[in-house]
């Protein structure tokens, strides 16, 4: 077996530009079908990154979404009593009410406007997300009309830079600060003071409540308390799982036209490497023969040839995944239709989307090789030592 | 006295194998004359079929220079030299080469389309050629079709199809069977005295030489003529 | 061109493998014309926007409402010929999975700025006497299986609550464009409940419809109207229909780019077969194209030769796609993404298009191996039997 092998990568290395074209096409089809993973995990990644395993969100029940929520200052009192919550040294409850809003914004590089979340937010939001970090200038000042932006809005959308303005509620606001949150979805959003907020936007409620629990385990006493509360009408859900399902939609488009995509190309791709196989099986007809008559199995000529296929598919698998890790440093921002706001993500690999694209390519090749190797071992050894060539 | 038609004057060929020059012929000087039968005869690596392909113009001399009806072949363009060969050469093959997916009829006439002939023109000339080779039935015939001898007629047809100035044939006979071996050359030996035409040919079979006129033979890259 | 039997007769040669490469083209043709007409679904929205209608919304972004007084401002400036509003619900239907858009719209007034929403006179008479009468598009009670009188449950994420409707009419399409995917219901059955359960929401509206007799005036007009509201707790913004729904297909603009790569992608596969096949196939006839410049052939014969076959199946397999995109793909389509684009028109351009980038693949795979058939000597294409 271990001969053959030898046979098989001897043979791709002869017939270069043939063996090139089927690895390139495998190579082109795994690139995309890793792309559109990266994609759909990269999306994942930065939502479940935005919430916290310690805290728990609050919205008005069948909401849904933050921007659709809305929540009362009865209601926020109630629930900020809860004796679930933690308390800082301070004494105070880790307790912050927050607005979400959109606003519409032209960006930086087409002038088309898109839907910028903004939060308003309190001081005690920073200590409910630790992630949270200003790098840039500074806090806003409470009572002003100072924001800060998260650093992908900044980047992307036009007066949401350090020391620029955006127009929105009949006042200009200053960004007087940029803030990472480790590649979370809080980047994609502008912070401002939350009273400011309400006014400006003439909405005296609150859009969530988030906390956070002295101790993770008593998030479902905590639920069953405040859900079934007479006088609250809230749903209660654990941060990391609330965000990570608000881009359901989105994710559930990308798999599917992914999924589509990678299926109808990986037929082409197949298509070429039978065809390469077909006229390899052709072209060494004589040599099937003389293997055949050397005492080798049908199986193992039917092996050698699929080893051929697979090792050509498997080599282009490797450079699709290669070529498909530079992906990384691309940004892509755009609209969450579960939100229906701008959410800047990056294309994020994992080891099962390497492990997931090279057995898609390895299928491709024992798809593509699989008659041809069964043609090449059905030959009989006489026909087959007459052949031409 | 019958005019020079094919001069080669000192003419030397080399090959190159990996920067390593491989001599194939030594400074041959050798005339054809207008309606001979030459045969070049000699042990295989001789660089018999090197000198046929010398002045078929399907190669050049590394020295010397190859003069067909006192025109230098070495100052013409590729281009040039294929419609010089559309002309003036017709080739026979020793394993026929005729195109798989052409009938006979179609073969015979794929060098007819590099002319200005009319469909009817063609078609003429075409049965006509078959006939002289004697497959005007077998004209529908695929080469698959075909007997080894046969094949070789309709690649005679081929050749002669165009009335070239000088037939070349590679060792015609170098892979058919005893008998059809034998019709090939009498068809040969009819085309040079019926129709007067120049025929030079490559072969190591003493028996085809036979209907030759003159014989040269070459050994180690030189010429001897007997 | 006399060469002509000699390429049909070549293709011809190896069946299967002919037949493989013109499979993987059509392939490829289908995919490329699904992804194009899948990016075409996306515009449909804008594509069937009249230049008649301004749509008036909150300046800040379309979750902000205007107050409802403000129609009658509206109605009074120059050029305004008729005025109405609607409201977005966003409910739920059994499952949020089954998203379909829900519009409260003015009962008198909505659908006369729509006239290609066409109603049967009986069930506009049954939706303008019901106060939680619905009208529903033919696509959308096709979906779910509905028809007139049936009762209908959604649950508010917007307004909360379990809202009952009884369905009175279904609508038809007046043009192919035409979106048959919504649900209309009367504004004043959720005003109304608003007023009772949270009055500060009351009289309040999502956008105002606009119609303008004279489209040439649509810019001056929008003006006019958003320079009434400057400085007010609800600036608007004002724009033509086409302008509205385009900015939401811009908010996608990064999906529609990814799709315009991949179906640039998926060329460049089929490209890499077809390469594959006519280097295969260039490469077995060395020594026929050494046979052939033996007779007195030359290179441009060669070439053509070569090109000819790769653009003659190219042109089998751009013809295949074409047709397997119109038969059995294009209904399948249909069905599996109906309710993600309420229309699906397909554009004669598109099938062009991919019938184009056939002959293109067609040309360039043959660039390669005709290289190399016109430059291998005459001499060695005889030596190389194989």
């Amino acid at each position: 077996m271990h001969l053959l092998f030898g046979y098989s990568y001897k043979n791709i290395i002869a017939r270069k530009l043939t063996s090139l074209f089927s690895m390139l096409g495998v190579a082109l089809v795994v690139f995309v079908f890793a792309a559109v993973l990266m994609l759909s995990h990269g999306l994942e990644q930065t939502l479940v990154d935005t919430g916290s395993d310690d805290n728990v969100i609050v919205i008005r029940r069948a909401s849904q979404t933050e921007v659709q929520s809305i929540l009362p200052r009865d209601i926020a009192n109630i629930v900020k009593a809860d004796p679930a919550i933690a308390h800082d040294t301070a004494g105070a409850p880790i307790f912050t009410n927050e607005i979400l809003v959109l606003i519409n914004q032209p960006k930086r590089n087409s002038n088309e406007p898109s839907n910028v979340p903004v939060r308003g937010v309190t001081p005690m939001s920073l200590k409910v997300r630790p992630t949270v970090n200003i790098v840039e200038g500074r806090m806003w000042h409470e009572g002003t009309s100072e924001i800060i932006a998260g650093a992908k809005v900044a980047k992307t959308f036009q007066g949401c830079g350090l020391g620029e303005t955006v127009r929105f509620g009949m006042r200009d606001w200053t960004v007087v600060g940029i803030f990472e949150a480790e590649g979370s979805g809080f980047e994609s959003e502008l912070w401002g003071d939350v009273n400011q907020l309400m006014d400006a936007f003439g909405r005296p409620v609150f859009s969530s409540l988030t906390m956070q629990l002295k101790a993770p385990g008593d998030f479902e006493a905590m639920k069953a308390r405040l859900e079934q509360d007479p006088r609250l009408t809230v749903e209660v859900h654990r941060e990391k799982e609330y965000y990570a399902e608000q881009a359901r939609i989105t994710t559930t488009f990308i798999n599917i036209l992914g999924t589509v995509i990678s299926i109808v190309f990986s037929l082409g791709a197949i298509v070429g490497a039978m065809i390469t196989m077909y006229t390899t099986v052709a072209h060494r007809t004589r040599e099937i023969g003389t293997l055949r008559a050397l005492g080798f199995t049908r199986s193992t000529v039917l092996l050698t040839f699929l080893a051929e296929s697979v090792l050509m598919s498997f080599t282009g698998g490797v450079i699709g995944i290669f070529l498909a890790s530079f992906l990384r440093f691309f940004e892509v921002s755009t609209t969450n239709w579960d939100t229906f706001a701008e959410l800047a993500f990056s294309f994020e690999v994992s080891p099962s989307i390497i492990i997931g694209s090279l057995i898609f390519a390895v299928v491709m090749g024992i798809a593509g090789g699989f008659l041809p190797a069964v043609q090449a071992s059905r030959l009989r050894i006489v026909d087959a030592l007459r052949a031409k060539g | 006295m019958a005019e020079t038609l094919v001069k080669l004057e000192d003419v030397s060929k080399s090959y190159w194998r990996d920067s390593i020059e491989i001599p194939v012929l030594h400074h041959i000087n050798l005339e054809i004359l207008t309606g001979e039968f030459v045969a070049l005869m000699g042990p295989s690596g001789s660089g018999k079929t090197t000198l046929l392909n010398l002045i078929a113009g399907i190669d050049r001399p590394s020295q010397g220079r190859v003069i067909f009806e006192h025109e230098d072949l070495s100052t013409l363009s590729e281009g040039d030299l294929a419609r010089w060969r559309s002309r003036h050469i017709g080739f026979v093959f020793q394993f026929y080469n005729l195109m798989p997916v052409l009938t006979a009829f179609e073969n015979v006439e794929l060098p007819l389309l590099l002319t200005k002939l009319s469909r009817a023109e063609r078609h003429k000339q075409v049965e006509t050629a078959l006939a002289i080779v004697g497959l005007a039935d077998r004209m529908k015939h695929y080469p698959n079709q075909l007997s080894g001898g046969q094949e070789q007629r309709v690649a005679i047809a081929r050749a002669i199809v165009t009335d070239p100035d000088l037939i070349l044939a590679d060792e015609p006979t170098g892979d058919l069977d005893k008998q059809s071996a034998e019709e090939i050359m009498d068809l040969l030996a009819q085309l040079n005295k019926d129709f007067g035409k120049t025929i030079t040919m490559v072969t190591h079979d003493p028996r085809a030489a036979e209907h030759a006129r003159v014989i040269h033979r070459l050994d180690k890259g030189e010429l001897e003529t007997a | 061109m006399k060469l002509l039997k000699l390429i049909f007769r070549n293709t011809g040669r190896h069946k299967l493998r002919s037949s493989l490469t013109i499979l993987g083209l059509a392939i490829a043709v289908m995919a490329f014309s699904v992804i194009r007409y899948s990016i075409d679904a996306w515009y449909s929205g804008v594509a069937a926007s009249s230049p008649n209608r301004l749509i008036t919304r909150n300046a800040i972004s379309i979750i902000f409402t205007l107050p409802l007084s403000y129609r009658d401002k509206i109605a009074r400036i120059d050029g305004v010929t008729g005025v109405s509003w609607a409201q977005w619900f966003g409910g739920i239907y059994v499952d949020a999975k089954n998203f379909f858009p829900q519009i409260a719209v003015d009962k008198d007034t909505f659908f006369d700025m729509y006239p290609e929403y066409i109603v049967p006179t009986d069930e506009m008479k049954a939706f303008l006497s019901e106060r939680n009468a619905a009208l529903v598009g033919r696509k959308l009670a096709d979906r779910f299986g509905w028809s007139v009188g049936d009762p209908i449950r959604l649950t508010g994420t917007i307004y909360p609550g379990e809202w009952d409707f009884v369905i009175r009419g279904i609508y038809t399409g007046a043009k192919e464009t035409t979106d048959e995917t919504q649900w209309f219901f009367r504004y004043d059955y959720l005003d109304e409940r608003m007023r009772k359960e949270t009055p500060v929401r009351a009289g309040q509206v999502g956008w105002f419809i606009i119609w303008i007799n004279d489209p040439s005036q649509a810019a001056i007009i929008s003006e006019k109207i958003d320079r009434l509201f400057d400085n007010s707790m609800a600036e608007t913004k004002t724009e033509t229909e086409e302008a509205f729904n385009l900015s939401f297909v811009s908010m996608a603009s990064s999906i529609i780019i990814g799709l315009r790569i991949i179906s640039i992608l998926v060329i460049g596969i089929i490209l890499l077969v077809l390469a594959n096949t006519m280097a295969m196939t260039a490469r077995e006839r060395v020594p026929e194209y050494a046979v052939m410049k033996t007779l007195g052939f030359r290179p441009v014969h060669i070439v053509g030769l070569i090109f000819g076959e790769s653009l003659f199946i190219a042109i089998l397999g751009g013809l295949l796609g074409i047709v397997i995109t119109l038969f059995p793909v294009m209904p399948l389509v249909r069905t599996a993404l109906g309710h993600f684009f309420p229309t699906f028109p397909l554009s004669v351009v598109t099938l062009i298009l991919g019938m184009s980038s056939a002959i293109v693949v067609g040309f360039l795979a043959a660039v390669f191996p005709t290289f190399k058939a016109v430059k291998t000597p005459i001499v060695d294409g005889l030596r190389v039997i194989d």
